[in-house]
């Protein structure tokens, strides 16, 4: 099992390697081969009409006059011990992890998305919560009582579920329970859960729900199809045999075989929402990651897109990890 | 005939296997209860379906006492399994419709609750199922799920459990019990796993055991093991033994009386030794041609039974059988106008054949009895 980890672990941060020069290839090399001299590049941080001797020091003080591997290896030794620029009297020490500085506002990127994690975090996992719990609830049920009014019913509604953008779900939960019947006025305005639980449940309440409604469809289909698949295998069959009941057949026998994929599948989305969740964020205006990306892709503003990107394939990579070793774990059959 | 007539008779069915003068009569609205430890009276298990009515069991009778076995011999969906599963009420809460008498030691099963006959299930009659990989629960071990058996039935701790769980390992044969207790399915060999299986079912003592196919997914080498084993553990738990089978062989080992079914219905009934000595119907002929014997010459062929099984919506009219059936001809029209009824020909020995006593001795001295 240890073994298994540790070569988990090691295939993850090879990954990110991976990750990371891809992301630096996308943002450094392919303006190059696409005949951007560094010139044009070092402009880009420098402010308006600068004048040729700006543009050459800011060259200098990135480093891109240096070879691309060079390069390449400040961009990582920011990230995992922090970077120095040095021009002259100019001198500016970024801690790590340093993903270099925003075009737009000439704060460090790493604080800033640091201070939006928590509110990405918070609606990720409050609605995970949400959505977990009743698409899987709602899926077994339907999957027992099979072409019940309650089964087409609830599979209606998750047909709904999945094909309603969020853009439409959420602009319409604002529109009726913010504007025409002010149940949650404050929807989308975050307070830290340290400063105030309270309100901040209550500005979240309607992402978490408008969220969890496509991925509790989602999983309500995919919890249901499993059941029907896991009811007739012959291990219920056994199970009833024993002479146990049926509750216990369904949630001990069934539903316990049904969530090992649902499961995976659970850390991936969960890992792939905490890197922002772009379009909710969006929607009710919380300053997440999600909305971070999106201000940056909007502003051009490569160090920020830069560190998003990485950020969020560090959330998929390790969600993946997480899945890998808790299969192992779930699932006796899996050789570790 | 019957006390279900709402099946739209046409296809009305047998006498009981064993005579009970005077009785058939009697139970239209209080059904006697049973002597026997086991009774199957009539038993009809039915599955409506888009394509039309599924007949899987259709009028099954016989009677098993403790300490015997019964083998159900028969070609894949002639309803062997279906009436096990019967008998288990496992077709509870389905769509199945079930009609008849299921007597276990005097009770009625078909008419109880389902609460009733779940408590009935595992304590009193336990199953072994034909595949034990797939019958077992991949995600707990031989022992938790041993345990589990034990415990719906007997209020004890877990430890008290787990020691019996060990216990009923090492009675069935598997080594180093106190640990391979923790090991999972998967982790046994097949043949492990179905003594594993065997443990489970009879981990509360059942009186009745059905086994469904208990060998047709083991090695050859294996399969005489788990036979033996679940006839030394009958002569200890003193209990009644249904094993459903398509092999003779295993039968011949094990069983004191066999039961042919084909297509829902009971074709022959009877001692083993009556059936395998002396065959009364054209599908037993059958089926003991197309088995494969050491003591005959290579180049002799297997005898196939020519055709394939019924389906059990449009069952053929009359005998079933009679489409595949070599004498039918015989029976001047009758095989295919009318259902044969079930009846002796010797004590217990009985067949549901058109053809007379006397024809079809001819037919077995001159036709089958020499090419076996």
């Amino acid at each position: 099992m240890i073994t298994f980890i540790v070569r988990r672990l090691l295939g993850a941060v090879l990954m990110l390697l991976v990750v990371s020069m891809v992301t630096f290839a996308v943002f450094f090399l392919v303006p190059r081969i696409a005949g951007q001299t560094t010139d044009q590049l070092a402009t880009q941080y420098v402010g308006r009409n600068p004048s040729v001797t700006q543009i050459h020091a800011m060259e200098v003080k990135l480093g891109l006059d240096q070879p691309i591997y060079v390069q390449y290896g400040r961009f990582l030794k920011g990230i995992v011990a922090g970077a120095d620029y040095d021009a002259g009297p100019d001198r500016t020490h970024c801690p790590a992890p340093c993903f270099g500085y925003s075009f737009k506002n000439q704060q460090p990127v790493w604080p800033q998305m640091l201070s939006a994690l928590p509110v990405t975090g918070s609606l990720a996992i409050g609605a995970a919560i949400l959505w977990l719990v009743t698409g899987v609830g709602i899926g077994v049920l339907s999957a027992l009582k099979r072409g019940s009014i309650f089964d087409r019913t609830a599979m209606s509604a998750a047909l709904a579920g999945v094909s309603l953008p969020i853009f439409f779900t959420a602009l319409l939960s604002l529109a009726i329970f913010r504007d025409s019947v002010p149940l949650f006025p404050d929807a989308g305005n975050f307070i830290p859960f340290s400063e105030s639980p309270g309100r901040w449940a209550e500005a979240l309440v309607l992402p978490w729900v408008t969220l969890a409604f496509l991925y509790a469809a989602l999983y309500a289909r995919l919890t249901r199809a499993g059941m029907l698949e896991t009811m007739n295998e012959d291990f219920i069959r056994t199970a009833r045999a024993k002479g146990l009941s049926e509750r216990k057949v369904v949630v001990k026998h069934g539903l316990r075989a049904t969530l090992t994929p649902i499961v995976t599948i659970f850390g991936l989305d969960l890992g792939l929402l905490v890197g922002g969740a772009i379009l909710t964020e969006t929607a009710f205006s919380l300053p997440g990651l999600g909305r971070f990306a999106v201000n940056a892709i909007t502003n051009q503003d490569l160090p920020e897109i830069l560190g998003v990107t990485l950020l969020a394939g560090f959330f998929v990579v390790l969600a993946n990890l997480i899945v890998d070793v808790l299969y192992a774990v779930v699932d006796p059959r899996v050789r570790y | 005939m019957t006390d279900t007539g709402n099946w739209g008779g046409g296809q009305d069915g047998f006498v009981d296997v064993r005579p009970r003068p005077g009785e058939a009569e009697f139970y239209d609205s209080a059904p006697t209860p049973s002597d026997s430890f086991l009774e199957l009276r009539d038993l009809r298990v039915q599955f409506p379906t888009d394509d039309g009515l599924v007949k899987s069991a259709d009028g099954l009778s016989f009677t098993l006492e403790r300490g015997r076995t019964l083998g159900i011999v028969g070609e894949s969906g002639s309803g062997k399994s279906v009436t096990s599963l019967a008998i288990m009420g496992l077709h509870k809460n389905t769509r199945a419709r079930i009609t008849g008498e299921i007597w276990l030691d005097g009770e009625e099963l078909v008419g109880a609750s389902v609460e009733r006959v779940r408590a009935l299930r595992g304590k009193k009659m336990a199953m072994i199922f034909q595949d034990p990989l797939s019958a077992m629960h991949p995600y707990y071990t031989v022992g938790t799920q041993i345990i589990e058996a034990y415990r719906i039935h007997n209020k004890v701790s877990k430890a008290a459990a787990r020691r019996h769980a060990v216990e009923m390992l090492d009675r069935v044969g598997i080594p180093q019990p106190g640990s391979r207790v923790d090991d999972y399915p998967h982790q046994f060999s097949g043949g492990m796993r179905q003594r594993a299986m065997i443990a489970m079912a009879l981990s509360c003592d059942p009186e009745l055991l059905i086994a469904d196919e208990p060998t047709t997914a083991l090695d050859v080498t294996v399969q005489a093991q788990i036979l033996d084993l679940i006839r030394d553990l009958q002569q200890e738990f003193n209990s009644a033994v249904i094993i459903i089978t398509h092999d003779l062989g295993v039968v011949a080992e094990l069983a004191d009386n066999i039961m042919v079914m084909y297509a829902g219905r009971t074709a022959e009934y009877g001692p083993t030794d009556d059936i395998f000595r002396r065959p009364q119907h054209p599908y037993t002929w059958g089926l003991l041609g197309s088995m494969p014997r050491l003591d005959r010459e290579r180049a002799d062929r297997l005898l196939p039974i020519m055709g394939t099984p019924p389906s059990l919506i449009n069952v053929p009219s009359g005998c079933a059988f009679h489409p595949r059936c070599n004498y039918a001809s015989l029976t001047g029209g009758r095989s295919t106008d009318e259902v044969p009824v079930l009846h002796s020909v010797d004590g217990e020995h009985s067949v549901a054949c058109h053809l007379t006593a006397e024809q079809r001795l001819k037919a077995w001295e001159t036709d089958i009895k020499p090419k076996l």
